[in-house]
Order: structure tokens, then C-alpha cells, then sequence
């Protein structure tokens, strides 16, 4: 049975962990290789590493980092921001990165995924899909749209569309962020998730607004996700990685323990 | 083990992650070293076939090396080999991922997991045995590890098989035929189940080196 994965995902900013809102007030929490190892000891089935460096000649700090988390953490790891060609794409996975995720650069130039899907495999092709919820409409099902760099451009695409059309393009996960959520300890928007996972075969991840293991429960249960992303209670240790998956199991999901290895 | 370590090469053909399956096997003892080359196969004790990817690349980049007959003759040999993932599907007779024909030298062919209720199959999947194997010693049946794939080779011969998985319908996720070992999983992303695996597999390559030619 394919267990429910729990992903931490780990800011970095020029080869540094930091957390923040809104990428203002970044806090420097330490050596990026280190917190992942320390996660995948304590459980994590994956780590994600958000690249958002602004300096253009500090981008090859994320390969450095990537290259020490493969030299002692085994566990899969996917890197996103900031990956624009299938040159970049390649530097990344030989440094030791097993997935690239593609956000504002997939809505800019969707030929993009196509193009490192048929050099790499869909496999190691995740598509990050933000997306805010547009104002109701009476009578009608709820209705997203993506929008890129943070929140803050719309993008006139509607989320679940775009789901559908970045799966054909060559994407093999999708990682979907609801923006109204993300930061508000509100937990995940599971309409969300479910809209996009009942329309596409790939796994989905969840992220976005998780303040407890409850909400992790939600989006795998009610957000038929694969997978469920998370920062800041990891980081801030409200909640430990093993915390979250003994609330799944609880509630009859699959989940990986890692207790029996100890010992 | 130590200085000793069995030398290991890790064939490098553009179709995986090289950092984790050296570091992996250099973490359990072994002196992994990276090939791309049929002469570097001299003076190595065991052979790993990685990969993540599509079958029809993978073979026109091993045989733009020169690497097919090579491959053929190592496990012909009877010298340890052991295919992870794409690696391990590259083993069989063909792939139905662009209808490619793969080395041959297991019976059988790779077909898609069509009923899977998502592909590709991503993710961490539990591992039963069919039978017991020195591959597994330490490990639990049904323990974690850690897949990436759509497609999985159905062996000809279920006297191979060593365990089967379950997405949609169940698969072969291990073989071994004489000293030739495939894993459809990621040992190297396995976390300690998947090191245990690879330090498994470099204690049977070890074994192997110490017994025939009698030199210790």
C-alpha cells in the first residue's frame, strides 16, 4: 500500500535556511543540509527545497546545498524556484535532486515541462500550482486562479484547468499551494486539493496553511492528496514529522513509520 | 570492509542520480567508483545499473558507449550486478515505454502499470517477500521504500522473484538469478531500510570475492 508521504520544505535564501512571510523579516535558521538530515531522521519521506535567492550570480548556492543533503541524507529530494532551462534542470539532478518543481517558469513558458519531462521523465517534473480562490459565485461550484511570483501577479489561469493542461504537458506531480491559506494556520483548502486530484492521475501534493496533524489528516481524507507539504510548524517544532503521521495512522491512512529502524 | 572496501562501479549512462547511489554504497563500506566506460570495468568487484527514466534513451546511451556487450558479458560472467529502478527493467527483453528492446538477460518484458490509481507510482510503497534472501537480511517484509516508476518488468520465471509491491495491482519489485540482483525501488532513497539493502548486496559482493580465487 503507497503510504501518505510527509514533506517538510526548506527555504533557501544564498545556501541558508531561512523562514519568513511574504519573503520580509527572513530569519537565518541555520545550514539547509543539516535541518534536512535532521528531518529525515526524524521521519521525513521527502525535502523540498524552496530556492529564493534574488541575486542572479548567488543561484549555484542551491546546488552546493543539494549536494551535501544527497551526500548523507537518503531519502528523494525535489528542489523548486528559480529552474528555467533543461541546462538548469540537469545541474540540479546531478548535484543530487531527484525532482525539479517549476512554478512562475512553467506559467511563463509552459513548453518548459515538455521539454525536461522528455529529457528526464515525467517523474522528476513537478508542477507548483498556486492558486486563490476568486470571489463566489451563487449557485455555482468554487472557482481558483493561479497566480505566480509569491501571490502577487494573477495569472488569468483557472487552477484546475491548468492542472489538467500541465499533466498533458509532462508534469508528473503536482504541488498545489492554496495562497489564501498559505501562512494563516487556517489549514489546508481541501476543496482545492479535491478539485485538482479528482481531475488528474498524477499524485498531488497538499501545501499551504497546515497549524496541526489534524490538517494533514483533512488533506489526504477530504483533499484525496498524496502527499502533504508543510514549513513552519516543522521548522518552529510546534509539531514533530512523527507527531503528523501517528495522527494519519490514527485516522486508518497509510503512512511510512520509522520507528522498527530505531533501535 | 574499510580500506578493503569492495569496489563497486556505478555505470553512468545519463539516466540518474549519481551522487546518492555513490554516497549511498560509500556510506555502507563499498569504494563505489563512477563508469562510463567498458574499460573501466576492469579491477571492480560488482556492477550497478541505476536509472530513473524512459528505456529507449537509456539503451541508445549505452550503446553510443559501447556499453551493451560489456554489460552482457559482466553478468554472462557471473559477476555480481545489481539494476536499480530503470536499471533493473533494462535487464528484461523489452519495454513496452517506446516499444524498446532492453539487454536480455532476464526473461520477460516491462509493462505499464496500467491500473494504478495514480502514475506515475511516486512515493514511499511496502515491500513483501516471496521468499527469503540474503538481499533482505535484517529487513521486514513489508517495509517502506522509496518508488519512482509507471512501468515494471513481469518476469518470465517466478522462481526470480524475491518480493512483489502493490499500486493497483501487484508487481515485482525484486529478482535475483545467480549473482544478478534487480530492485525496481530506490535503495539510495530508501533512507536505512534502503542502506541496509545496499549493504547487503556489497556482503554478498564481498563473499563472492573472497571464495573463488581463494585469496583472501
Amino acid at each position: 500500500m503507497l503510504a501518505r508521504r510527509v514533506i517538510p520544505c526548506l527555504d533557501v535564501d544564498n545556501g541558508r535556511v531561512v523562514k519568513g512571510t511574504n519573503f520580509v523579516n527572513l530569519t537565518d535558521e541555520g545550514d539547509p543540509a543539516e535541518l534536512a538530515d535532521r528531518y529525515a531522521r526524524e521521519g521525513a519521506d521527502e525535502i523540498v527545497f524552496l530556492d529564493i535567492t534574488a541575486a542572479h550570480e548567488k543561484r549555484g548556492t542551491v546546488l552546493d546545498v543539494v549536494r551535501r543533503t544527497a551526500s548523507r541524507a537518503f531519502v528523494p529530494l525535489t528542489v523548486g524556484g528559480g529552474v528555467r532551462s533543461v541546462d538548469e534542470m540537469r545541474a540540479v539532478l546531478r548535484a543530487g535532486a531527484d525532482k525539479v518543481s517549476f512554478n512562475t517558469a512553467a506559467v511563463a513558458e509552459p513548453e518548459l515541462l515538455t521539454a525536461c519531462a522528455e529529457r528526464f521523465g515525467s517523474q522528476a517534473v513537478v508542477c507548483a500550482i498556486d492558486a486563490r480562490r476568486l470571489p463566489p459565485v451563487e449557485g455555482t461550484a468554487p472557482r481558483w486562479e493561479v497566480v505566480t511570483h509569491g501571490g502577487r501577479q494573477p495569472t488569468e489561469l483557472e487552477a484546475v484547468a491548468w492542472a489538467v493542461r500541465v499533466v498533458e504537458l509532462g508534469a508528473g506531480e503536482l504541488l498545489v499551494t492554496s495562497m489564501d491559506r498559505d501562512g494563516t494556520g487556517s489549514g489546508f483548502d481541501t476543496d482545492l486539493l479535491a478539485a485538482i486530484a479528482g481531475r488528474v492521475r498524477v499524485p498531488v501534493i497538499a501545501s499551504g496553511g497546515a497549524a496541526g496533524p489534524d490538517d494533514f489528516v483533512a488533506a489526504v481524507r477530504d483533499g484525496k492528496a498524496d502527499a502533504v507539504l508543510a514549513a513552519t510548524i516543522f521548522h518552529r517544532r510546534t509539531h514533530s514529522i512523527a507527531d503528523v503521521k501517528s495522527a494519519m495512522a490514527a485516522a486508518g491512512l497509510p503512512v511510512r513509520r520509522t520507528e522498527e529502524w530505531a533501535a | 570492509m574499510g580500506a578493503g572496501g569492495a569496489r563497486i562501479a556505478v555505470l553512468d549512462y545519463g539516466a540518474a542520480n549519481m551522487v546518492s547511489i555513490t554516497r549511498a554504497l560509500a556510506t555502507v563500506g563499498a569504494d563505489p567508483v563512477v563508469v562510463a566506460e567498458p574499460a573501466c570495468l576492469t579491477d571492480v568487484d560488482a556492477l550497478v545499473v541505476p536509472g530513473v527514466g524512459a528505456a529507449a534513451p537509456a539503451m541508445d546511451h549505452l550503446r553510443e558507449r559501447g556499453m551493451l556487450e560489456p554489460l552482457r558479458e559482466w553478468v554472462r560472467a557471473g559477476k555480481p550486478c545489481l539494476g536499480i529502478c530503470l536499471g533493473f527493467q533494462l535487464f528484461f527483453d523489452a519495454s513496452d515505454e517506446g516499444n524498446a528492446p532492453t539487454l536480455g538477460l532476464l526473461s520477460g518484458r516491462t509493462v505499464a502499470l496500467e491500473s494504478a490509481p495514480t502514475l506515475p507510482h511516486i512515493g514511499w510503497n511496502s515491500v513483501e517477500f516471496v521468499r527469503e534472501h540474503p538481499l533482505f537480511d535484517g529487513v521486514s517484509s513489508g517495509s517502506y521504500f522509496y518508488f519512482v516508476h509507471s512501468f515494471a518488468p513481469a518476469p518470465n520465471d517466478p522462481s526470480i522473484i524475491l518480493s512483489r509491491t502493490t499500486h493497483g495491482r501487484p508487481f515485482v519489485s525484486a529478482v535475483a538469478q545467480g549473482s544478478l540482483y534487480g530492485l525496481q525501488f530506490h535503495p539510495e532513497k530508501s533512507s536505512d531500510a534502503g542502506l541496509r539493502v545496499l549493504a547487503n548486496f556489497v556482503g554478498v559482493v564481498n563473499g563472492s570475492r573472497a571464495t573463488p580465487a581463494g585469496v583472501a
